[in-house]
C-alpha cells in the first residue's frame, strides 16, 4: 500500500461524507424552508374553511377532506384486489410463462407515468361511464396506480413468512387455503399494515392522476348533510372532488386569489405533514404488529 | 358413516378451498386484463391520429412543427412532436446526469462508509425524499429555483435547467435505494479478498464493489430515467412552457408530460390537437415499456445475481 493510494483513500471518504451530508442538508433546508412558510397558515382555521373566490382568506377544508376520503376509497377497492393478486403470486402461481407476463404487468403498470394512467382514467370512468369528473372515477384511477404495488408489497410479506411456520400448518391438516388464511396473512400482517400506509402517503400527495378524473373544482360542501347520494355532501363518491395536491397546482397555474402564494405555501406545509404523519404511522403500526404476532421475519 | 364424512370434507373443499384458490387467481389474471385494456384504449386513442386524420408518424415522431389549429391557408395544421420528444429526452438525462453520481455516492456511503449513519440518517432521509408529493416538489422549485436561476444566470429563470434539478431531487431516493439494494446484495468475499490483497477501501469500491454491482445500480438509474421521463406537474410548473427547442439549458422549453397536462383539459375529444395529445400518451406508455424491457436484459446480465 503506497502512502499516495492511502491519501486517495482518504480524499475518497472525505468526499463520500460530504455528499451524504449534503444530501441530508438538502433535506433539511426543503423541509424547513416549506415549514417555515407554511407557519402562519398552520392553524385550524386555515385547514377547516372553505376556499374564497377572488378574495384572500380562504382555506382548504374541503381539499383536505376530499383527499382523505379518496385515500380511503382507493384504499378498500385495492387492498382486497392487490392482496389478493399477491396471495396467488406468492401461494398459487407456478412459474410458467403466464406468470412472468403477470409479472411484466405488475412491473409495467408501476412505472407507468401516473399523468398516462389519469388519461386512461378520464377515458374510462369519465368519458366511458359518463359519470364526469367524480371522486369514485379518481380513486379508481389512483387504485391502478396502487394496485401492482400493493400486489407486490403483499407477496413479498407472505414470501417472507418462514416456510417452517406453513409446513407446520399443513402438517396438522390444515388445508392450503386455511394456511393462508389463518396462518400466513396474520405472519404477513406488520408487512402489510406499513405498505398500506406508505401507499396511503402516496395517494395522499398524488395529483397527475387526478386532474382529469377527480377533477380541479368542488361543489359548496354542506358538511351537515352526511346523506352519502346527495350531490353537496361530502359524503358523496359522485361529485367532482378537487384534492389538496390539485389544489396547490391550480391555485398557482390559475392564480385567481390575491394569496395564491400563501395559500400553496400552507397547503404544502400541511401536505409535507400528513406525509409525515403517514410515514410515522406506518412505523409504529408495523412494529405493533409485529410485537402483537410472533411470527418473526415477516417484520421489516 | 365414512362416505358422509367424507362428502362433508369434500364440501368443505370446494366451498373454501376451491373459492378462495379462484378468487386470488382471477385478480392475478385481472392485473394482465387490465394492463390490456390500458395499452387497448391507449393504443386506440393515441392511432386515431394517423388512422383517423391520416398523419404520418413521421411528421409527429421528426416535425418540430407544432401547430394544431394552424389555417388551411397558411398549410393547415401541424402537429410534430419533437419539441416536446427533445424536451422530455433532455430534461430527464440533465436530472440523471446531475442525480446519478449523488444517489450511487450515497448508497456506496451507505452501505460501505458508514452503515450506522445509513441505517439511523440516510435511510430516513430517503424514504422522507420519497414521500414528498410531486406537487410539492414543483411548488419549491417555483418559489426557490426559479428566481434563484433568474438571478444569477439571467433569463427568466423557468428553464430546461430548473426542471431538471427539480427532477434530479425527485429521482435521486429511486437511484440510491434500488443502488444500494444491489451492493448489499454483494457477496461478503469478493470485498475480503479485495482488502486481503492489500487493498485500500476506495480501490476495493473502485475496482471491485463498483463494477459487480453495475447491473444493479443501472437498474436503478433506468428506473429514475423512467420516473423522470413521466413526472408531469413538478416539471410542467418550472420549465416555462413555450414551445420552441431549447439553445441552451437557460431556455424555457416544454415536454411531453407538460403539453398533454396543459392541453388535454381545453381540446375536444376526437379533434386533430386532442388526438396528437393521445399520440403523446401512447409514446410516453411505449417508451414506460422499453424502460422496462432494458431493465429485464440489465437484470439478466448480472453476474451476482442470487
Amino acid at each position: 500500500m503506497t502512502i499516495k493510494s492511502k491519501t486517495t483513500d482518504k480524499i475518497a471518504t472525505a468526499i463520500f461524507y460530504m455528499i451524504s451530508g449534503l444530501v441530508i442538508l438538502l433535506l433539511v433546508m426543503f423541509v424547513g424552508y416549506i415549514l417555515y412558510n407554511g407557519r402562519e397558515r398552520l392553524n385550524l382555521r386555515f385547514i377547516t374553511s372553505a376556499p374564497a373566490f377572488s378574495k384572500a382568506g380562504g382555506g382548504i377544508g374541503p381539499q383536505l377532506f376530499n383527499s382523505l376520503y379518496l385515500v380511503l376509497l382507493s384504499i378498500l377497492i385495492t387492498v382486497p384486489a392487490g392482496l389478493s393478486a399477491g396471495i396467488y403470486m406468492a401461494e398459487y402461481a407456478r412459474p410458467s410463462r403466464l406468470t412472468g407476463a403477470i409479472r411484466f404487468c405488475i412491473e409495467a403498470l408501476a412505472s407507468l407515468p401516473s399523468i398516462v394512467i389519469g388519461l386512461f382514467g378520464m377515458l374510462v370512468f369519465v368519458t366511458l361511464t359518463g359519470w364526469k369528473f367524480t371522486l369514485l372515477g379518481g380513486a379508481l384511477t389512483v387504485s391502478i396506480l396502487n394496485l401492482p404495488v400493493i400486489a407486490r408489497i403483499s407477496e413479498d410479506a407472505i414470501r417472507a413468512v418462514p416456510s417452517s411456520v406453513k409446513e407446520a400448518s399443513l402438517a396438522l391438516g390444515a388445508t392450503h387455503w386455511q394456511t393462508i388464511v389463518k396462518i400466513l396473512l396474520p405472519s404477513a400482517l406488520p408487512g402489510l399494515i406499513t405498505g398500506i400506509i406508505v401507499t396511503s402517503g402516496r395517494v395522499f400527495g398524488e395529483a397527475a392522476a387526478l386532474l382529469y378524473t377527480a377533477g380541479m373544482s368542488s361543489p359548496q360542501l354542506d358538511f351537515s348533510n352526511m346523506n352519502p347520494f346527495s350531490y353537496k355532501s361530502p359524503l358523496s363518491p359522485f361529485r367532482p372532488a378537487e384534492t389538496l395536491a390539485v389544489y396547490i397546482f391550480k391555485v398557482n397555474s390559475e392564480g385567481l386569489v390575491p394569496d395564491a402564494r400563501q395559500i400553496a405555501d400552507g397547503a404544502s406545509a400541511v401536505l409535507l405533514i400528513s406525509v409525515f404523519i403517514f410515514n410515522i404511522a406506518a412505523r409504529f403500526a408495523g412494529r405493533i404488529f409485529s410485537n402483537k404476532i410472533a411470527g418473526r421475519g415477516a417484520a421489516q | 358413516m365414512l362416505k358422509q364424512s367424507l362428502k362433508k370434507i369434500n364440501l368443505y373443499y370446494i366451498k373454501h378451498e376451491l373459492t378462495g384458490r379462484y378468487t386470488v387467481t382471477f385478480f392475478g389474471f385481472f392485473l394482465i386484463f387490465l394492463t390490456l385494456c390500458l395499452v387497448f384504449f391507449l393504443a386506440s386513442k393515441g392511432m386515431a391520429t394517423f388512422f383517423t386524420s391520416h398523419r404520418s408518424p413521421a411528421e409527429f415522431l421528426f416535425s418540430t412543427q407544432w401547430n394544431p389549429e394552424r389555417d388551411v391557408s397558411q398549410g393547415g395544421p401541424a402537429i410534430g412532436a419533437l419539441i416536446f420528444i427533445v424536451g422530455s429526452i433532455s430534461i430527464s438525462v440533465i436530472a440523471l446526469a446531475i442525480s446519478a453520481p449523488f444517489g450511487v455516492s450515497t448508497a456506496i456511503f451507505m452501505t460501505e462508509i458508514s452503515p450506522s449513519l445509513g441505517k439511523k440518517l440516510l435511510q430516513p432521509a430517503i424514504e422522507i425524499f420519497v414521500g414528498i408529493p410531486s406537487v410539492v416538489y414543483g411548488w419549491v422549485g417555483l418559489c426557490v429555483l426559479v428566481p434563484f436561476i433568474k438571478k444569477s444566470f439571467g433569463g427568466f429563470g423557468f428553464s430546461l435547467l430548473a426542471g431538471s434539478l427539480v427532477l434530479a431531487v425527485m429521482v435521486f431516493p429511486t437511484i440510491t435505494s434500488i443502488a444500494a439494494d444491489s451492493l448489499r446484495s454483494l457477496p461478503f468475499e469478493i470485498k475480503e479478498a479485495s482488502y486481503a490483497l492489500g487493498a485500500t477501501r476506495w480501490q476495493t469500491i473502485r475496482r471491485v464493489i463498483l463494477p459487480a454491482a453495475a447491473p444493479g445500480i443501472l437498474t436503478g438509474i433506468v428506473l429514475g430515467l423512467a420516473r423522470a421521463f413521466g413526472e408531469a406537474l413538478a416539471v410542467q410548473m418550472v420549465i416555462g412552457n413555450s414551445i420552441r427547442l431549447p439553445k441552451s439549458i437557460l431556455d424555457p422549453t416544454t415536454n411531453l408530460t407538460s403539453i398533454i397536462t396543459m392541453d388535454m383539459g381545453n381540446t375536444f375529444m376526437g379533434t386533430l390537437w386532442n388526438n396528437a395529445l393521445w399520440s403523446m400518451a401512447l409514446l410516453l406508455l411505449l417508451i414506460t415499456f422499453i424502460f422496462i424491457i432494458l431493465i429485464h436484459k440489465i437484470g439478466s446480465k448480472g453476474s451476482f445475481s442470487k
